[in-house]
């Protein structure tokens, strides 16, 4: 029956005046997708503003894209070919409207870039390449548009097609197909060219049907989107991300990791009864327990249940007016979970273009992608982008606005959100904190600006407003009996205390207060005084033990 | 799932989306086909409940039967019901021989904006959709409108997986479009498999029928002899002039639509 074919969405996108527009009017048209009324409408409007009839005006519906010729939001219309339907999504290629292509291709399943054969790969041709990679593309079709341009010539093809094939591959993704094609002179849309005899791709109406989803995930995720009470029953609702569940399955809520069962689906109206729910259904579960339930829990099986942390690496886009910065907080939103979310590192920036990571960069700006460590202000739920696709991409929001979209690379967890991680050593940490004296009421105050986890071989902050450490060092952390070695800037090692012998190198407690010890002898005195296990009267002031002077100040903080 | 269970999946993520995030709520029910699928979606969502108001922007100018429709459905299912008018332009005399624009603005965008700002609605849901008009096709499923109900069309946030505009100043409230993907076809094949009851304008009578309805003097009937959901399905199937050809506010300028819904219109 109709109603049981597939609608795969693909995005178009690529360089502005490449001519995506152009392809998807011409396709819509030849294809009869487009009602004659509504091109008929769209000659007249032409004609009203005394321009020539352009297929793009089948998509550039806005008065102000029309007259520049420039399309500026994304437009979505429906298509179909005998295969499957398609919800095919225009982008804007022009730089200044790259939100709107990400919020395009965000949505779509599979992807098309389309490059100009005469002008070839362009800024935002790789731009846009790079993007589509972060949203988890592994496969993206490339159309050659304007081959009209270049005399329907072979070897103008396949320099373009080894140019975007090369940059794709560096991104991990397969180019395929490779469409050459004229959009206004409407060759290879939807019979095979005569004038490029040579083409090993069918016109664009078939090779659309070469496109395949990405492999969606298994294993249940279902984010807990709200509770009802209606009727007077308890009501789980949300949507399932990925798996299905039935009535009868255990399963475990997280972050709390609570088990419970799902009694029975919700369903409206009352027959048939539902027994079961596939991914990408909106249900309603009524479980056994009776605890108290939480937007941004997820719901899963037992044994499969995701992560839980509260410090992520991400791959980030950022979109944002004002660049991101390191210890600035904004709002992560993560499936159905928001929680504050401070920058906490910011490892490297990635050249679009060549695709070269820069690291140690101060700030991320607009339309920049770049790999950061957040930490946040709760744990929650989550899996690696690379395991779980909806449950490990999250947008971040600045103010009012949606600012940057990121994917999860990696999580820890920690009690609190700074300290150092290695297996099960979990160490709490003020090392990299800064001292203030306010001037405003004459107290000292102690901030973290940049909460984070580091574990090893991870980049330390060596220096800071208020404090100055060695490139090598080690750290000995007394309330959750730890120590760590800094060698070089980075975290060489981090182990229980008992396992740590002094090896002559400068050292610090969980605050970045130098501990007076310059032998074995000394650091085994001071380390036994400050665990309290020191002979009676051994325990000598605070002040012979630790130095807060060495390595840190108190600087001036605060508004006037 | 098959295209129509996705599409109904999707609204009822968003009309939840809508009722969680957002403080008060409620839905423009035009008493078309449209917005009478999304009072059903929301039932479908809240299990048997709307747990919203249902608004009507009454033009005074609807066909009559319309208004016996709205008040039977109201009292059958037992729902909330606010109708606004704009008093103040009809007493004034306001109708479409002042101009179909100018009467579109007074009675319907501004009693729209009237209404929102009497009521303090922080969202309002509304059935429109991308294949209705170039506009409704650049739409965003969240789409803020400021304190005078502007629509900063070439500025829209970015709707990154599903993650809507829930941040916004006070005043400003958020048109929910949780039908935005569905085409016309969709409604009808929905309406057709769920068997939801619509208004008899809808049917052909004596020939003709209303494809889209709205106020008497600016709706037109086509001619048609589709007496069912499954008669209207196959007959869209044959037809290639665009819905609202019959609705003539829209055939004013190239750009009737935009330059109202820049202003607020729905």
């Amino acid at each position: 029956m109709e109603e049981a074919r597939e609608t795969l969405k693909v995005v178009f996108a690529g360089h502005v005046d490449h001519g995506k527009s152009t392809v998807i009017g011409r396709l819509l048209l030849d294809t009869g997708a487009i009602a004659q009324g509504a091109v008929d409408k769209a000659r007249a409007a032409a004609k009203e503003a005394g321009q020539p009839f352009e297929f793009a005006y089948l998509l550039d519906a806005l008065e102000e894209e029309r007259k520049q010729g420039v399309t500026i939001d994304i437009a979505k219309i429906r298509f179909r070919t005998a295969k499957r339907d398609y919800l095919v999504i225009d982008a804007p290629g022009h730089r200044e409207f790259l939100k709107n292509m990400i919020s395009g291709a965000a949505d779509a399943e599979a992807a098309f870039l389309v490059v100009d054969a005469e002008r070839g790969v362009e800024e935002q041709s790789l731009r846009h390449a790079h993007a589509l990679s972060l949203l988890g593309a592994r496969r993206v079709g490339v159309i050659v548009n304007k081959m009209d341009l270049v005399g329907y010539r072979e070897e103008a093809f396949a320099r373009i097609r080894a140019e975007i094939t090369a940059y794709l591959g560096n991104l991990e993704i397969d180019a395929f197909p490779v469409v050459p094609l004229s959009a206004k002179a409407g060759e290879n849309i939807v019979t095979r060219s005569e004038l490029m005899p040579w083409s090993a791709s069918p016109p664009l109406s078939e090779a659309m049907d070469e496109l395949e989803r990405d492999r969606s995930d298994e294993s249940l995720r279902l984010p807990t989107q709200d509770v009802y009470k209606f009727d007077g029953r308890r009501i789980v609702a949300g949507r399932v991300e990925s798996g299905g569940l039935q009535v009868g399955d255990r399963v475990v809520v997280s972050p709390g990791k609570r088990e419970t069962q799902i009694r029975a689906l919700a369903s409206w109206p009352p027959a048939p009864e539902k027994v079961a729910a596939r991914e990408g259904e909106s249900v309603g579960l009524i479980l056994a327990d009776e605890f108290f339930h939480r937007r941004g829990e997820i719901i899963s099986h037992l044994g499969d249940p995701p992560q839980v942390a509260d410090s992520i690496k991400a791959s980030l886009f950022w979109l944002g007016r004002a660049p991101l910065a390191r210890g600035k907080k904004y709002k992560l939103k993560l499936a159905t979970a928001a929680v504050e979310a401070t920058v906490a590192e910011i490892v490297s920036v990635t050249d679009s273009q060549t695709l070269n990571a820069r690291p140690g960069a101060p700030e991320v700006g607009a339309n920049e992608v770049a790999q950061i460590w957040l930490s946040l202000k709760e744990k929650i739920a989550l899996d690696p982008f690379s395991r779980h696709r909806a449950t490990g991409r999250f947008v971040l929001v600045d103010g009012y606005d949606v600012a940057g979209g990121g994917i999860v690379l990696e999580t820890r967890a920690l009690a609190a959100a700074a300290g150092f991680l290695e297996g099960e050593i979990s160490a709490r940490s003020e090392i990299f904190a800064e001292y203030f004296y306010r001037y405003r009421d004459g107290s000292i105050v102690r901030e973290n600006p940049a909460p984070r986890v580091f574990a090893k071989g991870d980049k330390v902050p060596l220096r800071g407003i208020s404090y100055s450490y060695p490139a090598s060092f080690d750290v000995a952390i007394f309330r959750d009996r730890a120590a760590v070695l800094i060698r070089e800037g980075a975290v060489a090692d981090i182990m229980p205390l008992e396992k740590y012998s002094y090896g002559g190198f400068p050292l610090v407690n969980g605050r970045g207060f130098a501990i007076k010890a310059g032998s074995a002898e000394e650091w085994e005195k001071a380390r036994d005084a400050l665990l309290g296990q020191g002979p009676p009267g051994a325990l000598g002031s605070v002040g012979s033990i630790l130095d807060f002077n060495v390595y840190r100040k108190i600087a001036l903080g605060g508004d006037l | 799932m098959s295209h129509l269970e996705a599409l109904e999946a999707q609204s009822v993520y968003v009309l939840r989306e809508a009722f969680r995030s957002l403080g008060k709520l409620g839905l423009l029910w035009s008493i078309g086909k449209d917005s009478t699928v999304l009072l059903w979606l929301s039932r479908k969502a809240f299990y048997g409940h709307c747990p919203f108001p249902l608004i009507h922007v009454d033009t005074g100018y609807k066909i009559p039967e319309m208004i016996a429709y709205r008040d039977r459905v109201t009292r059958e299912m037992g729902l909330e019901l606010i109708v606004y008018q704009n008093s103040a332009a009809l007493q004034a005399g306001m109708g479409p021989e002042k101009g179909r624009l100018a009467c579109c603005k007074a009675l319907k965008t501004d009693a729209l904006a009237a209404m929102t700002k009497a009521y303090g609605f922080e969202g309002l849901i509304v059935g429109v959709r991308r294949d209705e008009e170039g506009s409704r096709s650049k739409e965003r499923v969240f789409s803020e409108r400021d304190r005078d109900d502007s629509w900063d069309y070439a500025n829209q946030p970015p709707e990154l997986w599903g993650q809507f505009k829930t941040d916004f100043p006070k005043g400003h409230h958020i048109r929910v479009h949780p039908i935005l993907d569905w085409t016309e076809m969709d409604i009808w094949r929905y309406i057709e498999k769920e068997n939801i009851p619509v208004s008899d304008l809808y049917f052909s009578r004596g020939g003709e029928r209303y494809r889209s309805l709205g106020c008497a003097p600016c709706a037109g009937t086509i001619v048609s002899e589709a007496r069912t959901a499954s008669e209207i399905v196959l007959e869209l199937a044959r037809v290639s002039a665009p819905e609202r050809a019959t609705r003539a506010q829209d055939q004013e300028d190239a750009y009737a639509l935009e330059k109202l819904r820049k202003d607020g219109y729905m």
